[in-house]
């Protein structure tokens, strides 16, 4: 095990060598440039003898990535934000051919207008193409889910795509310290893929193919019963992880402090680290907080949901990005699995950080405050700008 | 008996879901008979598609993968990367894509891939529009043809605007093999294949696909009219090898194209001055074709002439 300073992109870099994908493809997009560019050094200095193909589009990066991974391959690649809606069309492919593909996505703003800070809009946009989403909320954490993605992802009941984003700048460019595990100890965890269902040259087969309604419903229920192994089995695979790694991030939603909790935050990626500190503050104050932190958003952990609701009064969620006519998209998706609950606390939607909007402590305390306060459920857009009314005025 | 030059062996088989007269289909199998069975096929949305039958049957007897229509370049290039990264040898990867999903959606990647010089060959099947989906005109329509979005009624005069120049289009990329080839001259059409098969770069294979549900002709008379696409000078015969052009087929003169087009519904409505027109154009094309032949021949004689650009750089 070595300590190095890492950004979040490095640490995406650091774990795709070690992971040692063989096919890399990739397009250059702000802020996720430097993950490419230290894979690309990896791969000229020897470090990392995989196939580089540099392509003219992310759609294109992944579909390099997709006909690699349909003979064999560990493919790795990454984008954020356009790149990723460019991507769209494709990461239905992946899903429904299987490919176990790994991207890293940076988390950024989409346009207009443009915008490169963070928000979660891209990727929350791809939320039905039937991708396995973990969103991290430190370096650390970053470098252990890609290595995790993985062996999730090639595990025989899931094979699927799976996608590990980090939020703009407040991870991509923001360094810590971070362990990075051994080599040896990778392997141990991350053996060789075992190809399933690929193409064999020299064989009559077919990859994709086309069907009528009369298969294609089988395929599709096939992807589905898939994702609903993922709980399962990506708690197996942190739980190997911890064994040879010595580490955990604590499942898809791991919680603090909810025990006896009046008014819980659900909080993604950075925005938790925030969160966490304001609990420790009202704690020590005497206030009944907790925080949940929802890193795995597909599959959703509609179980992992269901028991905090057992005992928390109050749910606030907080979204880096809004669902046009609805409210924040985890907060569509908390409301919708406490619906089938026995218990069914009111939920709050706070959309906060959209844009790379930084979110502070005191942002926060008001979030809790609002919670506390016992206002009806409603969607708070925070902090903003501009005054209703103020844009066309 | 004289000698047979087309490989016996079949790697397309009955029951596909072709049309009676399909050029398309002609085309895959004599460009399977040169190129084997260790051929991975990426086949975007196109007639081929369909062609191939449903899950869980296939017409082909080479691996294929379906991938969405614009991506044909980038899926070769992930397919050289993949079968490099695991050390498959001996394998042909090809695409094989129709006009629409080359000319028009497919270009891109196209470009990206002959850019790359990924070690693969592109098929351009061209039927000259989008048949699959039911005949709409593509940048591979030709002035003057009905589409049905390219209608003749009311004074219309079918597609306005010319067929791409695809070829040029990839000769600018400099790719290491470029030939077109047309299902009714079968040994020159294999002895391209087999010529694209042995060389290592980006190739990229125009074939001529006569349709005759969108052309409007008697499925009967898909060679026939295919020959006449390439004696009249509308489809000619060529070849690139290293920057080289040389034409594959000549006859003693071209035969008029009112010939070919006064066989297909789709140019019915052309008037005479139209005709003429395409008439001027065509004998233009080819005989730029044929200057630019005689000009590559006399710089390959000259041995101190310096080497053209794109030759150079596809030799690396």
């Amino acid at each position: 095990m070595t300590q190095k300073v890492l950004s979040g992109n490095y640490a995406q870099s650091y774990a795709a060598q070690l992971a040692r994908v063989q096919v890399i493809s990739a397009y250059p997009i702000t802020p996720q440039t430097s993950i490419v560019e230290k894979l690309a050094d990896f791969v000229a200095s020897g470090e990392l003898p995989a196939q580089y193909v540099k392509v003219e589009s992310e759609h294109s990066a992944l579909q390099v990535c997709l006909s690699a991974a349909a003979l064999g391959a560990r493919t790795y690649t990454a984008t954020s934000s356009q790149g990723l809606l460019l991507m769209h069309e494709l990461l239905h492919w992946a899903s429904g051919m299987r490919a176990p593909i790994v991207m890293g996505v940076v988390n950024r703003a989409v346009g207009p207008p443009w915008n490169i800070g963070s928000d979660h809009t891209d990727t929350m946009s791809q939320r039905d193409t039937g991708w396995i989403q973990i969103y991290a909320e430190s370096n650390q954490e970053v470098l252990d889910t890609v290595l995790q993605a993985y062996r999730l992802a090639e595990h025989p009941d899931v094979r699927l795509p799976v996608m590990v984003t980090e939020d703009a700048f407040y991870l991509s460019h923001t360094v810590e310290p971070v362990d990075v595990p051994d080599p040896e100890r990778v392997d141990r965890f991350l053996p060789p893929r075992e190809p399933h269902a690929v193409l064999v040259p020299g064989t009559a087969s077919r990859l994709g193919s086309f069907t009528g309604p009369d298969y294609y419903v089988d395929f599709r229920h096939q992807v589905a019963e898939a994702t609903e192994r993922v709980p399962t089995t990506f708690a197996a695979v942190e739980e190997e992880y911890e064994r040879i790694m010595g580490r955990t991030h604590g499942g898809p939603f791991p919680t603090y402090r909810v025990d006896d909790a009046d008014a819980v935050l659900v909080t993604m990626g950075t925005i938790t680290t925030t969160a966490r500190s304001v609990v420790d503050e009202l704690r020590a104050s005497g206030r009944k907080v907790g925080l949940a932190k929802l890193r795995m958003f597909r599959p959703f952990p509609n179980d992992a949901v269901r028991a905090l609701a057992a005992t928390a009064d109050r749910i606030g969620v907080v979204d880096r990005s809004y669902t046009f006519g609805s409210m924040g998209p985890a907060a569509t998706e908390v409301s919708a699995a406490l619906y089938r609950s026995p218990r069914r606390p009111a939920v709050t939607s706070f959309l906060a950080g959209i844009g790379g909007r930084d979110v502070t402590l005191q942002e926060v305390r008001h979030m809790f405050d609002t919670l506390l306060s016992g206002a009806p459920a409603a969607t708070h857009w925070e902090d903003l700008e501009i005054e209703e009314g103020a844009v066309h005025g | 008996m004289a000698k047979l030059t087309i490989p016996a062996q079949e790697l397309m088989y009955p029951g596909h879901a072709a049309c009676p007269g399909c050029g398309a289909a002609l085309a895959m199998r004599l460009l399977l008979k040169g190129l084997g069975p260790r051929t991975i096929l990426s086949i975007p949305a196109c007639c081929w598609t369909v062609i191939a039958t449903p899950y869980p049957t296939t017409a082909l007897g080479v691996a294929v993968l379906d991938s969405a229509f614009e991506a044909t370049g980038a899926s070769i290039s992930g397919l050289r990367a993949g079968a490099d990264a695991l050390g498959l040898k001996d394998v042909n990867i090809v695409g094989f894509a129709g006009d629409g999903g080359t000319a028009d959606i497919g270009l891109q990647a196209l470009s990206g891939m002959l850019e790359r010089r990924t070690n693969a060959i592109y098929v351009m099947y061209d039927n000259e529009a989008y048949m699959n989906t039911g005949i709409q005109r593509s940048g591979a329509t030709p002035w003057g043809a009905w589409t049905t979005t390219t209608p003749t009624v009311h004074g219309h005069p079918g597609k306005p605007e010319l067929k791409k120049d695809m070829m040029g289009i990839v000769l600018a990329h400099r790719p290491a093999y470029a030939a077109t080839l047309n299902p009714s001259f079968a040994e020159d059409f294999e002895r391209k294949v087999e010529r694209a098969r042995d060389i290592v770069g980006p190739r990229f294979l125009h074939i001529l696909a006569p349709c005759p549900p969108g052309w409007k002709f008697d499925s009967a008379q898909t060679i026939a009219l295919g020959r006449l696409a390439t004696d009249t000078g509308i489809f000619p015969l060529y070849e690139v090898v290293e920057g080289r052009l040389r034409v594959t087929r000549k006859t003693g003169s071209l035969k008029p194209v009112s010939e070919y087009l006064t066989a297909q519904g789709r140019f019915r409505h052309l008037k005479p001055e139209d005709i003429e027109r395409i008439q001027v154009g065509v004998r233009a094309t080819w005989e730029e074709l044929l200057k630019r032949e005689r000009e590559d021949l006399s710089r390959a004689m000259t041995p101190s002439a310096p080497a053209p650009a794109e030759a150079t750089l596809a030799a690396k």
